[in-house]
């Protein structure tokens, strides 16, 4: 069995009264590739934003290679920042530097390499998401699949060992979806990179997944390989791989709800 | 009737606890980013390399100084003017006009010159860094920055609180310089006295300390611009809306501190640092 890379020990958050993540834990093994899925608003994205320790929790605990992400200071959240990378949804490169400055950043920040061998691993890294030659481009003349694929070159620059994804194929075509889905499973396999990819796309879901996660109100209502989830008898992880309109979350309230929502002030 | 008025008052004291809870909420945030600040160029002394990026101040010294230098020299000159013509309607009952080149000499250096500096760069540049933090906020630019590990305010703040802390000052020199030779303007006109005359009365008038003063302020306000400009950007959210609001915030409030912190220093200097 590999080591557990990541643990999510009991992690609670609300926003106001509304309790966002309830009692949530996971694990995720070496090399593992964990698909977090969820309708919109479940929770899934503030999860993600809670491991990489962008957002703290109301409590419970989050585990990165045995240190506690949740109480650790700047400093040494600084060194384990430089372990991983993470891909975020829109790409989220930086709009006032080029294509190869963004993807060189974190090299340039972090290490005290020669700028003509960070030239050769951001042409390397460039080249492994299809964009040479893109190097002296703004991202504002990049279409959205290829922002996000630098996104994913600047994540992967550092030659990480745990990436996250949100949303990875969300607003892009079916071929480039399937050219990152592609690239993530990859990654996995051959270089051992731990993965967290968050979506609500089951066919890329399925795809790269070695277990995945179903989010349903805060809650883990389904974790295990992609057969198990295929196979599970838990509705609302039925009605939401069918995709269908009924189910525990109904598209229709009933008629006295929807009565009493409209009387109620 | 009375359950209503109650209810009314009650009402209003949540809103009036909600508007303390928020402002004090944004004051020790807004400290707790000063200090963050301070604490970095403290740090920046043992390793300057690490934290201050040469490339970056000067990039930003560039946009906001160099960039705020047309605007700085058309206010000061029309104010120099300004305050020349109605220094000779006042001075003109008592036969003084001659003293015209001393009170906008003083007048310019120590109070208006470090001001309508203030104003046109609190405009220009708190509302350009706003704008740009706030949509690099809305666009996960400054989240992916963490996750990357670098530190969002030594990357993109301190470049630009040490660039206008540099470059306010400069612009605060030539803003005095021009705005004087505004008040010549309207003497040449109005007087007839010669730029060596006027030079000879302004210097005769002015004294170091005046100078000084001013550019104290100066540095003041810039910390003002740049770290509201800075605030306002970073709290955004809530999209293209947001950052709209945010700029606005951003200079409204930086006019309200630099005025304030004017009023304190000139009652600083006048009254108590003779």
């Amino acid at each position: 069995m590999p080591s557990c890379v990541i643990k999510v020990d009991n992690l609670i958050k609300s926003f106001g009264k509304r309790v966002v993540l309830d009692k949530i834990n996971l694990e995720i093994h070496q090399g593992e590739t964990l698909v977090i899925m969820g309708g919109s608003g479940c929770g899934k994205s503030t999860l993600l934003r809670h491991i990489v320790g962008l957002e703290k929790p109301d409590s419970g605990h989050i585990y990165i290679k045995n240190q506690d992400i949740t109480t650790m200071n700047e400093t040494d959240m600084t060194e384990l920042r430089k372990k991983f990378g993470m891909l975020f949804q829109s790409g989220a490169l930086l709009n006032s530097l080029t294509v190869g400055e963004n993807v060189a950043l974190p090299l340039y920040e972090h290490t005290q390499l020669d700028p003509a061998i960070i030239n050769i691993i951001v042409k390397m890294k460039l080249e492994l998401v299809g964009l040479t030659g893109f190097e002296n481009l703004m991202p504002s003349e990049l279409s959205g699949g290829m922002k996000k694929r630098v996104g994913l070159a600047r994540a992967i620059v550092m030659d990480p060992e745990i990436v996250y994804y949100d949303e990875p194929g969300a607003g892009l075509d079916p071929i480039t979806t399937a050219v990152i889905d592609k690239l993530i499973k990859d990654l996995g396999k051959k270089l051992g990179i731990t993965s967290i990819v968050v979506t609500h796309e089951l066919k890329s879901a399925f795809r790269i997944a070695d277990k995945m996660a179903v989010l349903y109100k805060g809650k883990v209502v389904q974790h295990g390989t992609p057969d198990e989830i295929r196979n599970s008898s838990h509705p609302y992880v039925v009605q939401f791989i069918n995709g269908s309109p009924e189910g525990p979350e109904p598209l229709q309230r009933s008629k006295s709800d929807y009565i009493k929502t409209l009387t109620s002030t | 009737m009375a359950s209503r008025n109650n209810n009314g008052s009650t009402g209003l004291l949540i809103k009036l606890s909600d508007a303390t809870v928020t402002m004090l909420r944004h004051i020790t945030s807004f400290f707790y980013l000063f200090f963050a600040v301070i604490k970095l160029i403290a740090a920046g002394f043992a390793k300057p390399s690490k934290i201050f990026k040469i490339k970056h101040i000067t990039q930003q010294m560039f946009l906001m100084g160099i960039g705020s230098i047309p605007i700085v020299i058309l206010t000061s000159l029309f104010l120099g003017m300004t305050l020349a013509m109605l220094a000779i309607y006042a001075l003109a009952d008592f036969g003084t006009e001659i003293w015209v080149a001393g009170l906008v000499g003083v007048g310019f250096t120590r109070e208006l010159g470090p001001l309508i500096t203030a104003i046109v760069v609190a405009g220009r540049v708190g509302a350009s860094i706003s704008a740009e933090l706030g949509t690099m906020k809305v666009s996960e630019e400054i989240d992916a920055l963490e996750t990357m590990g670098i530190n969002p305010v030594r990357y993109l703040i301190l470049p630009r609180f040490i660039a206008l802390l540099i470059m306010l000052p400069c612009l605060t020199v030539i803003s005095d310089y021009v705005g004087i030779y505004g008040g010549y303007l309207i003497s040449y006109f109005k007087l007839n006295i010669t730029i060596h005359y006027y030079k000879d009365l302004t210097i005769d008038a002015l004294k170091l300390k005046d100078v000084i003063t001013g550019l104290i302020k100066s540095v003041s306000f810039a910390m003002i611009i740049s770290l509201i400009g800075c605030y306002q950007g970073i709290i955004v959210s809530g999209g293209a809306e947001g950052v709209g609001e945010g700029t606005t915030k951003s200079v409204v409030n930086s006019l309200i501190f630099i005025i304030a912190a004017d009023c304190f220093f000139t009652a600083l200097f006048s009254y108590v640092i003779l």
